[in-house]
């Protein structure tokens, strides 16, 4: 048990280290690439945080957008700098979900991702109609950028990655603590069996609505990293293809463990990125693979892990265990 | 005063009465049994105390106090916890685990302070607590074990230890030895007798185990078409006439005892 955090801390910083060192050695538009990779992994692992309730959402891209729109408004009309936009764009966004998660709370399963997407389009249908202030459906432009602080000039794309390597550090260790936590066993004791759950004294809708808004307000963090990158907005960012290929990253990946969103969007952007040729043919391919994860792989990658560790691992570990349930039996009753 | 009492209790589903006036008083300490015949209500009585339906009329108080309209996670913080008549559990958690969830209600200690781990005296409580709440159950051994690949006996145990995890104070056990073989029975029938022996608990029990519920059962409660149809100590149900009819189709209950 020690062993093995101590082998997944040495990866975790093996990890941090590689992704320190990367800018430097890759072309610019590769920078660009990393950039938008570490939103999406925020994305990916808050969609995960609110999935471990059993809440699948349709939605989790239209709250990143809400995220973008509000730290792009707050920026452009009052001014105010980045690193007080993002969080209040973060908190914007927990109001939203707040809102949103009330009707959404009344449905289970199929029932909750159906009208999510239904609430979702309602929020990115509003940015279109609503010129003012939203700017309809050309979206924002000139959104200020996060500029020069100090002697860093963050329009540059190597500052801007390693601001957004750290924003994405803060907010994984935030949800990782959270997926652990006693808060984090009672999201997935939901999923298991939400009336037993109830029956001993966990208040499910406190609960899903609870993972519903932290995984909002770091949706929103996302779309303020994103909006300040990018410069422009538009409703078309956020429309539901994007939603498919987050669930993609999280299907591939596999949800049940936190590293899982991250695996899955880190080789889906490779795929992506060594697909960039056959642009026609990208979402018959991706669709392939989603189609294909779910039949013969339904844990995604992640699952393949502990077989490994199984191949690879000391003979001695497997063997303890294999026969503990054995010898317990004999004992009790 | 009774510590649980039940007030002219109706369920009804569309036209159909599942329970109707209902009168039940349970003084604390005590072991209930109540049983009756397939589709008597029993299943439903536990439902509708616990919150998982709104009674259509009459009230449910336990210690003086209200409890018919709050919801199961409110009722259970009040103290009343049920247990399923399906093996009802964390199935991918492992033993620990499915306990641990179920000390939520009493450990509680701030979202900042539980997610940045400055809790750890409270975890470790916490775990000390279940860990012997695992060996109370018999458990121990398989404390990593995943719930669902336990043997059914064990399935069992366990599904009481996460209910007594949630530490109430009135224990409702819905069929607590159903699929059990004559050991495991046994096995249950005695952890029932030390729950409420050693943790001080008052105990509702709905079983179709006649043995069961006349060997450890202080009074019972017998019910017929949601109504109670008698009520009294295990040796006056056996004699009762009534409950002889209407449960055993007129069969001679304690020949069937044998």
């Amino acid at each position: 048990m020690l062993k093995h955090k101590v082998l997944s801390i040495i990866g975790v910083v093996a990890l941090i280290a590689v992704m320190s060192i990367l800018p430097f050695f890759v072309r610019e538009y590769y920078v660009e690439i990393l950039i938008i990779f570490l939103i999406n992994v925020i994305l990916a692992v808050s969609y995960r945080l609110i999935a471990t309730t059993g809440d699948w959402t349709l939605c989790h891209v239209i709250l990143m957008g809400a995220g973008a729109y509000a730290s792009a408004l707050m920026a452009k009309y009052f001014g105010w700098p980045f690193f007080m936009t993002a969080p209040l764009a973060g908190a914007t966004v927990c109001l939203v979900g707040l809102g949103i998660v009330y009707p959404l709370l009344r449905t289970v399963g199929f029932g909750f991702f159906i009208t999510s997407l239904a609430v979702g389009e309602f929020i990115r249908l509003s940015w279109i109609k609503f010129h003012i202030p939203f700017g309809g459906p050309r979206g924002m432009i000139d959104i200020p950028e996060v500029g020069i602080i100090g002697p860093i000039d963050f329009y540059e794309a190597i500052p801007y990655y390693f601001m957004t390597l750290a924003i994405t550090l803060v907010c994984l260790f935030i949800l990782y603590r959270i997926d652990r936590s006693r808060i984090g066993k009672a999201f997935k004791s939901i999923y298991e069996d939400d009336i037993l759950a109830e029956s001993i004294g966990i208040n499910v809708g406190r609960y899903r609505t609870f993972a519903f808004v932290i995984g909002s307000f770091f949706a929103g963090i996302a779309g303020a990293l994103l909006a300040h990158r990018l410069g422009a907005i538009d409703p078309h960012i956020f429309a539901l293809d994007e939603m498919v290929y987050l669930l993609v990253w999280v299907i591939v990946g596999g949800s049940a463990t936190f590293a899982g969103p991250i695996i899955g969007v880190a080789v889906m952007t490779l795929l992506f990125e060594w697909t960039r040729p056959l642009l026609e043919w990208r979402p018959l391919f991706f669709g392939i693979i989603l189609i294909g994860f779910l039949i013969f792989m339904p844990g995604g990658l992640e699952s393949l892990i502990p077989k490994f560790t199984r191949l690879f691992g000391n003979r001695k570990a497997a063997q303890a265990k294999a026969e503990q349930p054995g010898g317990a039996e004999k004992s009790v009753v | 005063m009774a510590m649980f009492e039940v007030r002219s209790l109706c369920k009804n589903f569309g036209g159909l009465a599942a329970i109707s006036q209902l009168n039940l008083e349970v003084d604390e300490g005590e072991i209930r049994g109540v049983i009756g015949p397939n589709g008597a209500g029993k299943t439903t009585l536990f439902n509708v105390i616990c919150g998982v339906y709104k009674p259509t009329k009459g009230k449910i108080a336990y210690q003086g106090k209200e409890i018919s309209g709050l919801k199961s996670s409110q009722i259970a913080e009040r103290g009343v916890v049920r247990t399923f008549q399906r093996t009802a559990l964390f199935h991918h958690f492992t033993v620990l685990d499915n306990v641990l969830v179920a000390r939520h209600l009493q450990a509680r200690g701030g979202f900042f302070r539980t997610i940045f781990g400055t809790n750890r005296r409270i975890d470790i409580e916490q775990e000390k607590k279940a860990l012997e709440i695992i060996d109370f159950m018999g458990l121990s051994d398989l404390k990593d074990e995943l719930a669902d690949n336990l043997p059914h006996g064990h399935q069992r145990a366990l599904g009481i230890a996460v209910a007594l995890a949630s530490e109430p104070k009135l224990l409702m056990l819905d069929e607590p030895v159903t699929g059990m073989d004559p050991t495991e029975t046994q096995h249950m029938t005695g952890l029932i007798k030390k729950i409420r022996d050693e943790r001080a608990m008052t105990i509702l029990l709905v079983e179709h185990d006649m043995k069961v519920v006349m060997g450890i059962c202080d009074k019972i409660s017998v019910l017929n078409f949601g109504k109670k149809l008698a009520e009294g100590l295990p040796k006056q149900i056996l004699e009762n006439p009534d409950v002889i009819e209407a449960y055993l189709g007129g069969e001679d209950v304690v020949a069937l005892l044998g």
